[in-house]
């Protein structure tokens, strides 16, 4: 432990471990980067993490005692359902039956990652109606029965119960006969933890996570270890989909929460080296642009349901427009356009600018300012290829400004923020945004995002119309304390969202509440047990 | 209408995709989302086999035909799954009341998840789909029903839940009929299957309207394999494109918890400087641009992604999405004195006149 005070150990280091590189910075209080690093992945990651940790702490120097958090942002958990690798064999159990008998567990998955991750399907009794009701009677001797048959070939079991995000009594029950029975080792994955409602979803979601329980111990374990032969006295951290931290005991319980977290990291970490609050953000890489919208600190989600390796989940997930262009999108030369294709990372090879055969926008954009590559200049050009170029330059930079235009939803105001490779593509003055920033470490903005993150926490509610104000008071609850667990400084912890739905065609008036509560992490000494503050919000329509 | 739209003869797994991306279409806004359906009639015909179509020319005398439909709410419906055993219990209590073997079943309203679940019922029951509907498209209302037009009463419903409880109704019209299921879909938890109208060879014509299952596959299916999906999908449909442009405000009022609001899109491209507001209920019910009507229930109202040309419903719309308006006209049947009764703009709240709805590309081409 440094001697030093706690107080003006002020420090933070974020890392984005993507599938190329793993970028490394360190942040002061003030948000500013005073270290930086981009290190190749390694296969065991936690090579990867060390060189980069290694790398920013020789930078500071002396300063390294002042650094008091980690924080991690990970695509490992993607890439591992994405590749089919690593993933556990899970037991998974739904209470319910007979409701739901239509829809077998893991129904319109990939047979391959079905038959990856399945380790044999309990349709059991129990489960609740939208009011409380009971289905059927909840029978644990069944599910004794069931976990027996699977002759410990089990590395992990999900549990979904039908409403249970309101009613989660006996997804508890069944999860304290399975640890009995196959002891502390063996993980479980609960539905109500996980998800909202929409059975298939949250179940899908469900499994996931328990499949995902060795990927996520192998990253934890990676950055513990890292942080570790640093011998760096400092909190770890996970971040998470929606753009908040969780802790590292946390992340370790619910992998699954990973899974988005890098469009998020990015948005947010671009945005703060801009110095705004609320903005549009482009990432003009190789192949593509993905943009997104920073409103209030945190990224704009999507609603609609998001497919993670071919399996529907109904997570929250940044909202994000992607756009085929990019630095390396193909011209074709005789029509003066940007082709769907891209000459990906062999940049370097293929484009006019190093030597290449292949016209791209890189190329293109170095007719117009001759300095784009330094140290590279384009062979001689004859006027139609010249023109070519230019013209489909114009009309690449045309797709992105409407792309801007559509994620602003008419707002004029917000700051356009470029990072990224191919950044170039995007003109100084764009109509739909106010200004146009291009922040000089925009390309460790991922890492930066990490770094800044609060810790969150969410959760949802169906109910009547009449019970409206109890149901927003028991979610804000239930959404604060998933904060505070995901390591949120109780006394400064608060409701960030309120989201009311109407539920059409209901017999009676009926909404879904979805409540979202974040705050800044707890410093070390501040990691008891205080109790949550009052909860106070303000309430959104759904727009 | 386009020439393609010849009648299917069998649904089988591949169809299904394209029946659900079509059925949203006619959903207009409303009807449930088609994505939980969809599954379950994929796994049911892996399961028990393709489906055969009927057209109302077919039916013989020993056939008979009973509507079956979803009944709650969607959001709901995707928590709550539906029982295997479910619909065979409920059939098994209809072939008791009449005496007789039900030989196909039909969708009341072919708009959203109700145009596509009995196709999977059907498969399970080992019973044809006939190629027809109720509705044409999505209605919130048991009483908006093409054989009420018609003045076909139901005898009975069979009403039946997930967990297996199965009750009988003999009400005085559809409006009682309307309220007592409703207090059986509360006791069961919000959702429910319900089966009315028991239709055969001399009932069905006239009371129906035809064909719409095949409509919504061959609508779906230019929908999907389209790669300029807007524009093939209303010439099948025979729809004007109104208006593509982005949303640009949603107003939401929670009349004590059911919502009703209105939709304003703002035009972009060729539509630049227009403005379209759409008044929505469950479903897309009247679209307004400079003070003027230009569709109104019960014609047809859907609001689409213009890049994927996929349904977006009502629930989903929200700022800055990129969409196009599409319209077309309703079965003759709704514009009827009777069918304006039941489903005009009245029906629904709103104190116009309707207009009927004239597509200008259609009567072009």
């Amino acid at each position: 432990m440094s001697a030093r005070d706690l107080s003006v150990r002020d420090l933070s280091v974020g890392i984005d471990v993507g599938g190329t590189n793993t970028d490394a910075v360190v942040l002061d209080d003030a948000g500013t980067v005073i270290a930086w690093t981009k290190q190749a992945t390694t296969v065991d990651v936690t090579g990867g993490i060390r060189a980069a940790l290694a790398a920013v702490l020789a930078d500071i120097g002396s300063r390294r005692d002042d650094v008091s958090r980690v924080m991690l942002g990970t695509t490992h958990a993607t890439n591992a359902i994405v590749r089919r690798r690593d993933l556990g064999r899970v037991a998974v159990i739904r209470l319910g039956a007979p409701a739901s008998t239509d829809f077998p567990p893991l129904a319109g998955w990939p047979s391959d990652l079905r038959d990856t991750v399945l380790a044999g399907a309990l349709l059991a009794g129990g489960g609740h109606l939208v009011d409380g009701y009971p289905i059927s009677a909840l029978d644990l001797d069944e599910v004794r029965r069931f976990l027996d048959g699977l002759g410990g070939r089990v590395d992990a079991v999900a549990v979904c119960g039908i409403f249970s995000p309101s009613f989660p009594d006996q997804e508890l029950e069944v999860a304290a006969v399975a640890r009995d029975l196959l002891g502390p080792d063996v993980p479980i994955s609960l539905s109500h933890e996980v998800g909202e409602l929409g059975l298939l979803e949250r179940e899908n979601a469900t499994v996931l996570n328990a499949a995902l329980y060795r990927v996520a111990r192998d990253v934890t374990e990676a950055l513990l270890v890292a942080v570790a032969d640093e011998r760096l006295d400092a909190e770890t951290f996970f971040a998470q989909n929606d753009g908040t931290l969780m802790a590292v005991e946390y992340a370790a319980r619910y992998p699954v929460l990973t899974i988005g977290s890098g469009p998020a990291n990015s948005i947010r970490g671009a945005a703060r080296l801009s110095g705004a609050e609320n903005a549009i953000v482009v990432d003009v890489g190789g192949t593509t642009s993905d943009l997104g919208v920073l409103v209030d600190r945190f990224p704009r989600e999507s609603t609609l349901p998001r497919e993670i390796g071919g399996v529907r989940t109904n997570f929250r997930m940044p909202d994000i427009l992607s756009l085929g262009v990019g630095g390396g999108t193909i011209v074709d030369l005789a029509n003066g356009v940007p082709l769907s294709d891209s000459v990906g990372h062999r940049i370097t090879e293929r484009a006019l600018l190093f030597g290449g055969d292949t016209a791209t926008l890189t190329d293109a954009s170095a007719v117009e300012s001759p300095g784009t590559i330094a140290g590279h200049a384009l062979p001689p050009l004859d006027k139609a290829t010249r023109a070519a170029l230019v013209a489909a330059l114009s009309v690449a930079r045309d797709r992105v400004e409407s792309a801007v235009e559509r994620m602003s939803l008419g707002r004029t105001n917000l700051p356009l923020v470029v990072v990224g490779g191919g950044g170039f593509l995007v003109p100084d003055s764009v109509s739909g945004a106010s200004e146009v920033f291009r922040p000089e470490r925009g390309n460790v903005a991922n890492a930066v995002g990490a770094a800044i993150a609060l810790a969150g926490g969410r959760a949802d509610q169906m109910c009547d119309y009449a019970d409206r104000t109890a149901a927003i008071d028991s979610a804000s609850r239930q959404a604060i304390d998933r904060a505070i667990q995901a390591g949120a400084d109780p006394r400064a912890v608060e409701v960030v969202d309120v989201l009311e739905t109407p539920v059409s065609y209901s017999t009676r008036p009926t909404l879904k509440v979805s409540v979202k509560a974040a705050g800044p992490l707890a410093r070390i000494e501040q990691r008891t047990d205080t109790p949550a503050p009052p909860v106070s919000y303000s309430t959104k329509g759904t727009t | 209408m386009s020439t393609t739209s010849e009648p299917l003869r069998l649904i089988t797994r591949d169809d299904v995709a394209p029946l659900a991306a079509g059925a949203a279409v006619f959903g207009t806004g409303g009807g449930g989302a088609v994505h939980t359906t969809q599954l379950s009639v994929e796994t049911a015909i892996e399961r028990f086999g393709p489906v055969r179509l009927m057209t109302v020319d077919e039916l013989g005398p020993d056939d008979a035909v009973i509507l079956l439909s979803g009944i709650g709410a969607p959001s709901v419906g995707i928590e709550m799954l539906g029982a295997t055993a479910q619909v065979h219990t409920l059939i098994a209590e209809v072939e008791r009341i009449i005496g007789r073997p039900v030989t196909a079943v039909m969708a009341a309203e072919i708009g959203g998840s109700n145009g596509v679940a009995p196709v999977g019922w059907a498969a399970s029951l080992g019973v044809a789909v006939l190629d027809a509907d109720g509705m044409g498209r999505a209605f919130p209302k048991s009483t908006m029903i093409s054989m009420n037009v018609a003045g076909l009463a139901s005898e009975f419903a069979v009403m039946g839940d997930v967990i297996g409880n199965v009750s009988v109704l003999r009400t005085l019209d559809m409006e009682w009929l309307e309220r007592h299921a409703r207090a059986f879909t509360i006791a069961a938890g919000g959702i429910a299957i319900g089966a009315h109208y028991l239709l055969t060879s001399e009932t069905a014509p006239g009371a129906v309207i035809e064909g719409t299952v095949s409509r919504a596959v061959h609508v779906g299916r230019r929908l999907l394999e389209s790669a300029d999906p807007v524009v093939d999908m209303a010439d099948e449909l025979g729809a004007d494109v109104l208006a593509g442009g982005k949303v640009i405000d949603i107003e939401r009022l929670t009349e004590g918890g059911f919502t009703r609001g209105s939709v304003t899109i703002q035009g972009i491209g060729a539509d630049r400087d227009r403005l379209l507001r759409v008044e929505i209920q469950n479903e897309n019910l009247v679209v307004i641009e400079d003070g003027e009507i230009i569709v109104s229930v019960p014609d047809l109202i859907t609001i689409v992604d213009t890049e994927t040309g996929e349904a977006i419903s009502t629930e989903l719309l929200r700022f800055g999405q990129r969409v196009s308006v599409l319209a077309w006209p309703c079965d003759p049947l709704w514009r009827t004195e009777r069918g304006l009764e039941l489903a005009g703009p009245h029906a629904f709240g709103y104190d116009l006149a309707y207009a009927p709805f004239v597509s200008r590309t259609a009567v072009a081409r």
